[in-house]
């Protein structure tokens, strides 16, 4: 019943913000015939002939319902700027942002919990390490992370591509091991943050103590007691940087040169290219939808406590 | 400022003045920039600091410590724009859907609910690619973004003051519902408020940055720090990292204390927030 509602209000939210971004695109200043024509002067013709070409003159509601059952058939219309399909466009770019945003997630799960784990769990020089680097860490932008990783590893040490999404999928996965470990910092920062004050709650709760007492040794103390109950407010908050990452990774794409939709959502904004904006729009917001979906599923799986009758 | 100073510990002192040296900087950069941030000389380019330029010279010879000075303004004056529009926006749907609830506090409900959908720089994104690339749109478009935040929890919190004695008992005696909230309801949420702001800012701050990286925000040749780590970028690869890296290091330090001080104020994390 959960999984049905939840699904109901998220295909009710990709209705609503494909109209809000349909219909601002539709009120966005200058005209796309003046942007096809580029300034030539051309007879009223033939600016009659592309209006009709790109169905321009049909009343609003009209072409909101053409293009929407038109995306729900999976035709996403045509790239104003180089007559492909815009589907194309996309399919051809999803590979690279989805290898980026996967393997982000992994390192922030893996590095920011282990991270977070190691600190709470001891006090020494690595909690006091994990500790600063988490309060600088969170300040770093992605693009200036991407940045100094590219230049000490790449240009200075050389040991990754400067450039480019690589071919095939070892390759593929050498060129993006830096974009992806700038575009997970930040997040891994704040998640080992989380972790270890987590960690170190539970350390000092009534029923670690008591299991301690009970003289249950300390290591399954530690991964039954502390541990396990530490991963729930953690898991949600790795849940929500993980749907972040969908937005962050294009500035990351920018910064590498990556051919992924970001890079391709940058450039179509810069030239006014409106079927790839709310094409990669509305793909972003589901993509954003389902991962925030599938969070709350596990969350629930975790903790049987949230209840369906918990509103959000 | 004694009880201030106590409750920032010595750490958060620094952050503090770290904080008030950046708006110094930005405020007096006409007087105490040496350069003019925008002119350089082709014969200056890439210089190392030296006592005529304290940090060097970037690829078109323009000083960079005038250029950091200057860009401290638009790096602080877009986060300013950001936060005070959401402060105000965010508290009074917060405090109007809590006072009348019922209908109204559903239909705001569902109107956050649907800027949730967004990531925030996408909802940025298309606000430029729909009105053009400037700063002042970027700033008002992650605006919008961050309202569902702010909103949310001033209004958890209001909702629970809602049914005090001190909010419904002027209610009985027939005071109107705007004094109560205004003289009542909304000190007991400002420092939620002030809390959200300075943490709200600094995300601000990277996001806006970011967007300038990109070239949808302050467009060149002024002078900001996240167009200056893109704009370094070129030569950073070619071996002069001093622009890219010293505006970045801006942004970092910058961003980092504004959070502890946030982190101090409200004793909440600014990392317990969505990204």
């Amino acid at each position: 019943m959960f999984v049905v509602r939840r699904l109901l209000a998220l295909v009710g939210v990709l209705f609503a913000s494909s109209f809000l971004v349909f219909s601002a695109m539709y009120a966005a200043p200058g005209s796309p015939e003046n942007f096809l024509v580029q300034g030539r002067t051309v007879t009223p013709e033939v600016l009659a002939a592309i209006r009709e070409q790109y169905s321009l003159d049909d009343p609003f509601f009209v072409r909101f319902w053409n293009w929407l059952t038109n995306v729900l058939q999976g035709d996403f219309g045509q790239s104003l700027t180089n007559r492909q399909p815009v589907g194309e466009l996309l399919a051809a770019r999803l590979p690279t942002t989805l290898t980026l945003v996967l393997l982000a997630a992994i390192i922030i799960a893996v590095l920011g919990i282990g991270l977070g784990i190691a600190a709470g769990v001891r006090d020494g020089i690595l909690d006091k390490v994990v500790l600063l680097g988490s309060s600088l860490g969170f300040a770093v932008p992605t693009f200036f992370a991407a940045l100094l990783l590219m230049s000490i590893f790449s240009v200075g040490l050389g040991w990754f591509p400067v450039f480019g999404s690589g071919e095939g999928f070892f390759d593929r996965i050498w060129h993006l091991a830096l974009p992806a470990l700038a575009l997970a910092l930040p997040s891994a920062a704040v998640v080992a943050r989380i972790t270890r004050t987590a960690i170190r709650e539970e350390r000092d709760s009534e029923h670690s103590v008591m299991a301690t007492a009970r003289g249950v040794p300390a290591r399954i103390v530690l991964k039954r007691h502390v541990v396990r109950n530490s991963m729930l407010p953690v898991s949600t908050i790795v849940g929500v940087h993980i749907a972040g990452l969908i937005a962050g990774s294009f500035v990351v794409e920018y910064a590498f040169t990556l051919d992924g939709l970001g890079t391709l959502l940058v450039g179509a904004v810069q030239r006014k290219d409106f079927a790839v904006v709310q094409a990669i729009a509305i793909i972003l917001v589901a993509g954003f939808g389902i991962i925030n979906l599938l969070v709350d599923l596990l969350y629930k799986a975790i903790d049987p406590r949230v209840g369906t009758k918990q509103e959000s | 400022m004694k009880r201030f100073a106590a409750r920032m510990g010595p750490i958060g002192i620094v952050a503090v003045v770290i904080v008030a040296i950046v708006v110094f900087g930005a405020v007096l950069a006409p007087l105490i920039a040496p350069y003019d941030p925008t002119i350089g000389s082709v014969t200056q380019r890439y210089l190392g600091p030296s006592l005529e330029h304290l940090l060097g010279t970037d690829q078109a010879g323009r000083d960079i410590f005038s250029r950091l000075l200057w860009g401290a303004r638009s790096s602080l004056v877009g986060p300013l724009i950001v936060v005070s529009i959401t402060a105000v926006v965010g508290t009074a749907l917060a405090l109007t859907s809590v006072w009348w609830g019922g209908f109204v506090d559903s239909a705001i409900s569902r109107v956050l609910d649907l800027l949730f959908a967004f990531p925030n720089l996408l909802l940025a994104v298309l606000a430029i690619s729909v009105f053009g690339a400037s700063l002042t749109t970027a700033a008002i478009a992650l605006s919008i973004a961050y309202i569902p935040y702010t909103a949310r929890v001033i209004r958890s919190t209001a909702l629970r003051e809602r049914n005090l004695p001190y909010i419904r008992s002027p209610q009985l005696q027939g005071i109107s519902g705007l004094v109560i909230t205004a003289r009542h309801l909304l000190p007991n949420v400002a420092p939620l408020i002030v809390t959200g702001a300075t943490i709200n800012f600094g995300f601000a701050m990277i996001e806006l940055a970011a967007l300038s990286f990109l070239g949808l925000g302050v467009q060149p040749p002024d002078a900001d720090w996240g167009l200056m780590v893109s704009s370094g970028q070129q030569s950073l690869i070619s071996g002069y990292p001093a622009e890219s890296i010293l505006a970045g290091l801006c942004i970092v330090i910058t961003v980092a204390s504004l959070g502890y001080i946030g982190e101090r104020l409200g004793g909440r994390s600014a990392a317990g927030r969505k990204a």
